[in-house]
């Protein structure tokens, strides 16, 4: 991608030395040094759990570090509250957004800054100015549409939006990109060259190394709290940054041993069903996967891959259609039902659907089996059974930090309640696998982790079925490729004959000619 | 090592909750020109001054346990019984009504007592769950309508033939089959006349239900839907089922406390002008044992107790509603502990440094 840079080396925006965090004898951030220039998209690598939101945090006054000095345009602040960071034009987007889910657009981006007149709040100028804010920068927001109705772009626009209207130079992105679908990734890198373009700086939370070639000029990587190098992005490659990230050479290409598949597990028999609304977005789609083979379903969202993940995963009622697993119809049954005829999954929604957060992870570790043997006998747990199987689980898919088997799922990082899921969905060794979006928020070195184990699962002769947003994913992985559009399978190919051009057109819509 | 665990724990932050909830105690009594030292001073002789009066404490915390255990296993499993008042009334009635109609000797005749109650607390619960399930219905609006529908229920029975004592606004005795008492030397060697087995009773139904919750695997299914219903109805556990026991549970208890109270206590059930509290009180319980079972006995007798010592308030000129000042105030300081958490934790923090 072609990119300019705006980077004005004279003026420097933020300067963070040696700072140090300490949570009671961890080390979260070690003597980590960052200086971001004015018009500059800094990037800000690392693993899960490296430190890079700690970092931030202290910079946006979350936290206070243990020692360490932070320099605003030159001069010595004491950050010590998210207000105090306002105050200094520093803004901050979170990962997980923070809306008021009823209110519009405006509203949630006026919240704690409303405009008035006299004691009524004056909504026409607080609409007037939200709309100069998203044309100035070329962000397109309905200013009246209320967030529980917007696209999950949308709402990172509006938060963009909360913290430019906020006054903010310096803006800090936390992994902005971990949720949005391509479309809306390309959008976000533009959004952030008008911002440069227009004097404000950039810090970029991130471990997509695709995006950090794409759209920032500095990156600065981070390997378990320690600073590694800050560097020019332009001089490295992709191998580069991943390299100093994990600290090892990482395998970008998975090997995939050659396979026939064997007999159909899965054959999906011209389903209808609808979405949430109540419109009709399955329209007859048909669907089969082989023992022994990854089958990778491609598409836009929207197109109806949630729901008939849903439908076959139990989750949700289909109108009408017929799912075959190993001769038995589990169309519309349970979820237990389906589990039990050897269908397992990742879910798309981790903290929705794969992860009880209040549960420790050993609790987690045995979600669909805890009625059974050893976990429990006669109705009682069997709690060193559990503790046992977690221990070995935790160990063998390395879920950080480690010994984390009686910590609660919601206190460890995405990328490792990830794994946590993983390692309980694979474990159940079923025939068929559907992992949705599995890589989702994870850095490369988990990424790799979770190719190789599903294309472990197809080695043993099990089904996988790979649904994700992830062109790339879906490329380096499947042995077949099928395309969904429009609620049917709009297309199919051979997962080694895959071409992004072509591929992007069927997910488009446009028929392939053969 | 020790004390960061102190800090960590529940049970320090307990007890700030209650020298506050003194404090706020004793300020309204200044204002209202009552001695507080005086007045805590009473408190403390009516609860400690005589090994009888220590009984009549546990006495009348007895139901307030069962109430308890109640709400905490519904804040445990994700529901929020605000109806244990309604399933103790239907607890206590069908005990007294099987107590009175009902001829058998005491070995049977005590375990269908609470067996009835327990039922009754159980379905009058459970309604409400099937409510929330099938309908969609917030279980706080239904449960505190069974609330009055238990109230109006019980004054119908009360009244009825055979049922009502004569020339009075309650019904009969029930029949010494029926009741937990202990026996009458024991009763009249401490001096209390109501000292009865239902303590025991309590205290095994804290250990069962600590037991469901922590170590059962129907515990894991009730916890996981309270915690993630979306979760756990993927990991295949049918959500609709767990909320139906859940309730059942918790209603259950409260009718179990409800039998307690007529059969180790008040021996009839008087026509009620107002909701007696027992119900609600169990609120104040769960939240004072952290929703702890175990925490349940012990907050279950302190207020008990507080309700005992705060009858004897009036002789010295101290309304007793004193005391649900206090309690009200312990619940609110326990509601907003993490801050007395986050001072204290800073501060240890601030002196390591």
């Amino acid at each position: 991608m072609e990119r300019t840079s705006h980077v004005d080396e004279s003026v420097i925006a933020i300067e963070m030395k040696e700072i140090v965090k300490k949570f009671g004898d961890f080390v979260a951030n070690d003597h980590i040094s960052l200086t971001v220039h004015k018009g500059e998209v800094h990037a800000i690598l690392g693993e899960n759990g490296a430190g890079k939101s700690t970092l931030m945090n202290v910079l946006y006054g979350l936290y206070r570090p243990t020692s360490g000095e932070i320099h605003v345009r030159g001069k010595k602040e004491e950050i010590t509250d998210p207000s105090r960071a306002i105050e200094l034009g520093i803004g901050m987007v979170h990962q997980h957004f923070m809306l008021v889910q009823p209110f519009t657009v405006t509203e949630n981006i006026i919240l704690g800054m409303e405009p008035t007149k006299g004691i009524v709040l004056d909504m026409k100028t607080a609409r007037k100015k939200v709309e100069e804010l998203s044309k100035r920068y070329n962000m397109q927001v309905d200013p009246d549409a209320h967030i529980e109705d917007i696209s999950v772009g949308m709402q990172q626009r509006v938060e963009i939006l909360k913290v430019l209207y906020r006054g903010a130079d310096i803006l800090i992105l936390d992994e902005p990109t971990a949720s949005l679908t391509p479309q809306e990734i390309r959008e976000l890198m533009e959004i952030i060259r008008n911002l440069t373009a227009d004097g404000k700086s950039v810090i970029l939370i991130t471990h997509k190394l695709k995006e950090i070639k794409a759209c920032s000029d500095v990156c600065t990587i981070i390997r378990q709290g320690k600073y590694i190098d800050t560097v020019k992005v332009d001089e490295v490659t992709e191998q580069d940054l991943a390299s100093m990230m994990v600290g090892r050479n990482v395998e970008f290409v998975v090997e995939k041993k050659a396979m026939e598949p064997g007999e159909v597990v899965l054959d999906v028999k011209d389903i209808h069903g609808k979405d949430y609304r109540g419109v009709e977005i399955l329209k007859g789609l048909n669907l089969t996967v082989r023992r022994g083979e990854i089958v990778g379903l491609a598409g836009v969202d929207g197109n109806g891959q949630t729901e008939l993940v849903e439908i076959l995963t139990g989750l949700r009622k289909g109108e009408s259609g017929a799912v075959w697993m190993n001769g038995k119809n589990l169309f519309n049954k349970s979820p237990k039902e389906i589990f039990e005829s050897g269908i397992t999954s990742i879910p798309a929604d981790r903290q929705k659907h794969g992860l009880i957060l209040e549960f420790s992870v050993a609790e987690n570790l045995i979600l669909q089996n805890y009625k059974k043997s050893p976990f429990s006998r006669k109705g009682v747990l069997k709690k060193k059974a559990i503790e046992d199987h977690a221990k070995v689980l935790v160990e063998k898919f390395d879920v950080r930090p480690s010994g984390s088997e009686s910590r609660a799922a919601g206190t460890l990082s995405g990328g490792n309640q990830q794994k946590v899921i993983i390692a309980r969905e694979i474990t159940n060794d079923s025939d068929l696998l559907i992992a949705v979006n599995p890589t989702r928020g994870l850095d490369v070195g988990a990424i790799e982790f979770v190719h190789k184990y599903l294309v472990e699962q197809r080695n043993k002769n099990k089904a996988v079925l790979l649904v994700s947003f992830e062109l790339d994913e879906i490329m380096s992985l499947s042995d077949r490729i099928e395309v969904i559009f429009d609620g049917k399978i709009s297309g199919s190919v051979e997962g080694s004959k895959a071409d992004e051009n072509e591929l992007g057109l069927m997910m488009a819509g446009g028929v392939r000619h053969d | 090592m020790t004390k960061k665990k102190i800090l960590q724990g529940n049970a320090l932050y307990t007890v700030i909750a209650i020298v506050f909830g003194f404090l706020a105690g004793a300020v309204v009594l200044t204002v209202a020109g009552i001695s507080p030292i005086a007045t805590y001073k009473k408190l403390t002789d009516s609860i400690f001054g005589q090994p009888k009066y220590m009984i009549w404490s546990v006495v009348y915390g007895i139901p307030l346990i069962f109430t308890g255990l109640s709400v905490a296993f519904s804040f445990r499993t994700g529901v929020f019984n605000i109806g244990a008042e309604g399933q103790f009334v239907v607890g206590s009635l069908a005990a007294t009504v099987i107590g009175i109609t009902v001829d058998l000797p005491p070995i049977l005749h005590v375990p269908l007592c609470l067996l009835a109650a327990a039922a009754a607390g159980a379905i009058w619960s459970a309604f409400v769950g099937l409510l929330k399930v099938k309908r969609g219905i917030n279980e706080v609006l239904s449960f505190i309508m069974m609330n009055w529908i238990a109230f109006y229920l019980s004054n119908y029975v009360v009244n009825l033939k055979g049922i009502k004592a004569e020339g009075k606004e309650a019904t009969v005795d029930i029949l010494e089959s029926a009741e937990i008492l202990l026996p009458l030397s024991v009763r009249q060697m401490t001096g209390c006349k109501s000292v009865n087995y239902g303590i025991i009773l309590a205290i095994i139904a804290a250990i069962v239900i600590w037991y469901i919750i922590n170590k059962t695997t129907l515990g894991y299914e009730l916890r996981s839907v309270g915690f993630n219903r979306h979760a756990a109805s993927y990991g295949g556990i049918n959500a609709d089922r767990a909320i139906m026991k859940a309730m059942a549970i918790s209603g259950a208890m409260a009718g179990l406390g409800g039998a307690c109270h007529i059969m180790g206590n008040a021996s009839r059930i008087a026509q009620f002008a107002g909701q007696e509290g027992y119900g609600f009180q169990g609120i104040t319980v769960a939240l004072i044992a952290g929703s702890n079972p175990i925490g349940c006995i012990f907050s279950g007798i302190f207020y008990g107790a507080m309700k005992y010592g705060g009858l004897k308030l009036s002789t010295i000129g101290a309304p007793k509603e004193v005391l649900d000042i206090i309690m009200g105030t312990i619940v609110i300081f326990i509601a907003v502990s993490h801050i007395f958490r986050h001072l204290l934790n800073r501060k240890l923090k601030n002196r390591e440094e």
